[in-house]
């Protein structure tokens, strides 16, 4: 897939600045600073158990944090009601790093609960439209009537990815989209990536250990070490760091 | 070393820690009840899953226990030459007692554990957190409709649980003696008061409710992993059996409080 970039860097989608969060004693987040700018493809590289995580359920709203601020779209959203908070969602789309598909729904009606939920109201035929597009740009036409438990793991996170474009967000935050695929399947996912970015204009935060989905996906990467925005760069930069922490990720 | 004195403290804290939990748990139930987007559609859907799923087991265990009841208790009757008593002690313990604990006990297993698993999974596996993304409030849309469904089911498993033992016990009684079905019923009815019957159905009404609450209150705090999915609807069937014996304790001291016990 070739990647062609159509960055806006004066329109900022997400802004977080001095964002802390602890969990009892142990101090996950300090300090975070992260920009995305609109049509932007951003990394965020670390260790597991880094909170990275916990950084992307911050920006909806799931986990609150302790100290800093969030705009999302403009809209600062520590300090939303639930209405606009709920309002802010629908423009994020969230790919959970388990999938978080129901397990007692079908496909289909795993991907028509967004639009149902958000209190839209769809005519029929745009319900069917929007289904089979969003399962048509993920490759997966005819598995609407699945259920989740009948997928292999790289077709879940097809349907997962399918569910989150339901809404047309404009932000999209990928949580470990290529964790326990095989390098085939992986890439495949980071060239969806790649072609759902195109495809929506949409600007995304994309959580990784997988270089290969790095080097195929990132407009600029930010290495969160030790709760902070370490260094950021993109992929040729970093790859030529001569930081051991960093350089360890590059190998 | 096992020292009571070191154990003790800490088993009593986990208690307390545990019931103010629930308490909390409770409150936030009865806030979101009454709070508006009702998930009627949701829960009637539970309803209809909570009854039908459990409908077989509990009829099953209601007529194998009126049946035994009757054939176990006819020899001792008969040595008292009250033979002629037996469907109206059988009906009073049933629906009194029997039908409404024991059915409790098996939705405490088979419900309790199954919405504590089924909140679980979904809370370890995300998707609660993506319901909530969704434009969907989880403690509505999972916890309100569970509980509701709970509460208005059991009663029902229970009241049908007592037709059937009752059935039961006419047929365990007609395996040695013979009695017609409307003599048995005008004998087991005779002594059969409105007073029994409104306490057994008033507490069902609170195992339902306490089956549903520990059941979602374990789901919905379950600790990551499969390993927590399992703890938690273990711990699940567990809490909720205790709290019907609980409640059964303490609605049978409130009957007999106000005299109605005869
Ligand atoms: N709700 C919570 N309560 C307590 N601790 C938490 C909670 N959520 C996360 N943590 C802790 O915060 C730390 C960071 O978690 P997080 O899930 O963000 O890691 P991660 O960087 O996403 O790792 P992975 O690559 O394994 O997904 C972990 O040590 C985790 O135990
Ligand atoms: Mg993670």
């Amino acid at each position: 897939m070739e990647k062609i970039s159509s960055i806006d860097y004066d329109k900022k989608v997400l802004e977080i600045k001095h964002l802390t969060k602890s969990f009892g004693s142990l101090d996950v987040l300090c300090d975070m600073n992260v920009d995305l700018y609109k049509g932007e493809n951003l990394i965020v590289l670390g260790k597991s158990g880094s909170g990275k995580s916990v950084l992307l359920k911050c920006i909806v709203g799931l986990v609150v944090p302790d100290k800093g601020s969030i705009s999302v779209l403009g809209h600062d959203v520590l300090s939303l009601t639930t209405d606009e908070r709920d309002k802010i969602r629908m423009k994020i789309g969230f790919l959970f790093q388990s999938n978080a598909l129901y397990d007692s729904m079908t496909v289909r009606d795993n991907l028509e609960f967004p639009l149902r939920r958000h209190g839209i109201k769809y005519s029929k035929k745009e319900v069917d439209d929007l289904v089979k597009d969003a399962l048509e740009s993920v490759g997966l036409p005819d598995t609407g009537k699945k259920m989740p438990s009948e997928l292999s793991g790289g077709m879940k996170k097809r349907i997962a990815l399918a569910r989150t474009l339901m809404l047309r967000p404009e932000v999209i935050l990928y949580d470990e989209p290529t964790t326990g695929l095989d390098p085939i399947t992986s890439r495949e996912i980071s060239n969806l990536i790649v072609s759902v970015q195109q495809k929506y204009k949409s600007s995304s935060v994309i959580i990784t250990h997988d270089m290969k989905c790095v080097e195929i996906v990132a407009d600029r990467i930010i290495m969160l070490i030790d709760g902070k925005a370490y260094k950021e760069g993109n992929y040729e930069e970093l790859s030529k760091s001569d930081d051991p922490q960093i350089k360890s990720f590059f190998i | 070393m096992f020292k009571i004195e070191l154990i003790l403290p800490r088993v009593l804290k986990s208690f307390l820690d545990e019931t103010g939990a629930i308490a909390i748990f409770t409150g936030r139930f009865f806030r979101e009840l009454f709070r508006p987007r009702f998930e009627f559609n949701e829960m009637l859907r539970q309803c209809y899953f909570i009854g039908v799923k459990s409908l077989p087991l509990v009829l099953a265990t209601a007529f194998i226990m009126g049946m035994v009841l009757t054939i176990q208790s006819r020899p001792t009757l008969v040595s008292f030459g009250a033979e002629s008593r037996l469907p109206q002690m059988v009906a009073v313990s049933l629906i009194r007692e029997i039908a409404p604990v024991i059915t409790a006990l098996i939705c405490a297993g088979k419900i309790g554990s199954g919405i504590g698993a089924e909140l679980g999974s979904m809370k370890v596996t995300e998707q609660i957190d993506a319901m909530e993304v969704s434009g969907t409030n989880p403690y509505k849309y999972l916890v309100v409709t569970r509980v509701v469904a709970t509460t208005l089911m059991i009663p029902l498993l229970a009241l049908m649980s007592d037709a059937v033992g009752v059935w039961a016990s006419y047929l365990g009684a007609n395996i040695k003696g013979d009695m017609s079905w409307s003599l048995y019923i005008t004998r087991a009815f005779e002594y059969v008061f409105f007073a029994d019957i409104y306490p057994a159905v008033f507490k069902t009404f609170l195992f339902g409710f306490a089956i549903g609450i520990v059941g979602c209150y374990k789901g919905m705090n379950s600790q990551k992993g499969t390993e927590g999915v399992g703890q938690s609807a273990n711990s699940a069937v567990v809490v909720a059996s205790l709290m019907v014996f609980i409640i059964d304790l303490l609605v049978v001291q409130i009957t007999d409080v106000f005299g109605m016990i005869n």
